[in-house]
């Protein structure tokens, strides 16, 4: 039967990762000789759903009931698991995001289905689906499959190509009741603080990273300041003030690595490795960071990585395929300079 | 009250991993941690088995390759520790393994708060966190960056968690399940005195008879494990001329590699 993807939303707006979750559907689709049915649930559900049959859904069951109007894990789970009990899709594919993870985990576990989460790859071999995960942080990968009617897959972000677009492609539409939660308020969200206009790690086709490196800045700190708390801030004023530049030209997140973290340079929803975030960009600069196995467990998926680094011996040298050797706060800035001028050419 | 939590122990984040020419993952004789991300679940059942004057229990499910990290979790201040092994369970399933966990949980009786960390870092998954939520038809609060109010007697809690957009404060009903972040608290070590009763406890082991479930059928099955493939860099060092012609050339090698 036909392959769902959620198509996850904010504010009433599509995730552009979930055209990447259709673009890995239609594989697994065109192998099955089925179609693609695109899940949108809250607010904008119609033309959110009319967004999705341009990348690739022929149909979409939208659902737009109060109970739905706002992610919570409760209604939408119980959603979910309704439509793949009644229509029995052969997939339920999602995004590996933070709410792409519990919904399809939940609803896996509602409908006893299997899941394979965080796959980079997925193909049909016997009319059987496999995806490949990493596991052990990136350094060993596994094969996974799933033995029941319907298989659950998150897709690891920037993993798949999401699919060009088409005009005019009009999606057949279903509208679906949402299902009654035994406690309907189990959760109440009572507040929000959004951190959109900053560029998400996991989304970024361009990442700068500082990291221990960064207390190196030749600025000196305000009287009263010494001893760690002088290296705190060197290294935030260099977050601000020498990284961030870069990324503004490029359009680029800031990311960390642990060692930065640790060491209160930067807060932790920057850092990437092994117990940050793994992220994939095509093209990652590493500021002063040396490179620990930690930190290549997070960031060695990425395209073309560049090191700066004023030791020549860093290992981060031999993960880059481009390097200047150099105190970053004289690297960077030039080469903010550098990209500044070639791009207003 | 009662919080319990989850652990394991997996290789150390340093450790060399790969899979071998049978095709099993091995890391040497690198000695096993308790799972990083654990730190800050442990840390958090301690803290909060304490304000709310009731029980701590740790358990891990799987072979007694786990003992080490329970044995960590007791050095740093858990009450209880358990294991579960079942021969007949493929607990790298995760509908099994909730089923499992979610069996532990029944036996143990009144709990009010299960505390996982983030994630395992050996199978890189969360998936049986909200699994075993939606076993015990628990509330599930993910990625907690910080638990502002937990009251116990009225039931009720309150957190601030963390979402790619931003972060979000929820507030829901005991009994819940939820999964922590680093920065939630600052994990301690375990001090001489716990290290020494760690040592001296023994950890009972449950079998699924005991816990009285019937084990589902494991949903997936893992079909082989392999090695990534090398990442081939040949690197070029730019080192030619002052730091603005480097520069310079560096922007131009990343416009004819397309990525800018």
């Amino acid at each position: 039967m036909s392959v769902f993807v959620w198509i996850e939303t904010f504010e009433g707006r599509a995730l552009s990762s979930s055209w990447e979750a259709l673009g890995a559907a239609r594989s697994i689709a065109e192998a099955k000789a089925t179609d693609i049915t695109a899940l949108v649930f809250g607010e904008n559900a119609e033309s959110i759903a009319g967004a999705a049959g341009q990348y690739g859904a022929a149909n979409a069951i939208v659902c737009t009931d109060e109970l739905v109007r706002d992610y919570r894990l409760e209604s939408y789970a119980a959603l979910l698991s309704d439509l793949v009990a009644t229509h029995r899709p052969s997939a339920v594919v999602a995004v590996a995001s933070n709410r792409g993870r519990e919904l399809l985990a939940s609803a896996a576990a509602d409908t006893d289905s299997g899941l394979i989460s965080d796959v980079i790859d997925l193909r049909l071999e016997d009319g059987r689906l496999i995806g490949t995960r990493p596991a052990y942080a990136g350094k060993v990968l596994m094969d996974m499959t799933a033995n029941t009617a319907t298989t659950f897959v998150t897709i690891r972000g920037r993993a798949f190509p999401p699919v060009a677009a088409e005009n005019g492609a009009e999606p057949k539409l279903e509208s679906a009741k949402a299902v009654a939660v035994a406690d309907a308020i189990a959760t109440e969200i009572e507040s929000f603080a959004s951190e959109l206009g900053k560029v998400n790690l996991a989304d970024a086709a361009i990442i700068v990273s500082g990291g221990r490196g960064m207390a190196n800045n030749p600025k000196s700190p305000p009287d009263g300041i010494s001893g760690d708390d002088a290296n705190i801030w060197k290294a935030k004023d260099g977050y601000e003030n020498t990284l961030r530049p870069l990324a503004n030209v490029l359009g680029a997140a800031v990311g960390a690595s642990r060692a930065a973290v640790d060491a209160g340079y930067i807060p932790y929803d920057h850092q990437v490795g092994q117990t940050g975030k793994v992220v994939n960009p095509d093209l990652y600069i590493a500021c002063g960071i040396s490179g620990a196995i930690q930190h290549q467990a997070g960031m060695r998926g990425s395209k073309i990585i560049v090191a700066i680094n004023k030791d020549a011996e860093a290992p981060i040298f031999k993960l880059a395929r481009y390097g200047i050797v150099g105190d970053l706060y004289e690297v960077v800035p030039a080469l903010t300079a550098a990209l500044k001028q070639r791009l207003a050419n | 009250m009662h919080v319990v939590t989850f652990t394991r122990s997996t290789p150390d984040t340093a450790a060399k991993v790969w899979v071998d020419a049978d095709g099993n993952v091995t890391w040497g004789d690198v000695a096993t941690v308790v799972n990083p991300w654990d730190e800050y679940s442990l840390e958090e059942t301690i803290v909060q088995a304490n304000s709310g004057g009731g029980e701590s229990t740790v358990i891990a499910i799987g072979s007694e390759l786990h003992n080490d990290a329970l044995k960590h979790s007791m050095a740093m201040g858990i009450k209880n520790a358990l294991r579960v092994e079942e021969a007949k369970a493929d607990i790298n399933d995760s509908l099994v393994w909730s089923a499992l966990a979610a069996g532990a949980i029944g036996k143990i009786g009144a709990v009010d708060l299960v505390i996982f960390g983030k994630e395992s870092v050996d199978v890189a998954t969360d998936q049986h966190t909200y699994q075993l939520a939606r076993r015990l038809g628990w509330t599930m609060l993910s990625y907690v960056s910080a638990i502002l109010e937990a009251d116990y007697a009225a039931g009720v809690i309150k957190v601030e968690k963390m979402l790619e957009q931003g972060k979000q404060v929820v507030s829901a009903k005991l009994p819940a399940v939820i999964s922590v972040m680093k920065g939630i608290n600052e994990p301690r070590y375990p001090n001489f005195l716990g290290i020494r009763k760690a040592a001296k406890a023994t950890i009972p082991v449950w079998t699924a008879s005991d816990l009285g479930i019937d084990l589902p059928q494991a949903a997936t099955a893992v079909l082989g494990y392999a090695n990534p493939p090398a990442r081939e860099v040949s690197t070029e060092i730019i080192a030619a001329g002052d730091m603005e012609a480097k520069t310079q050339v560096l922007v131009e090698r990343l416009f004819e590699e397309k990525v800018l």
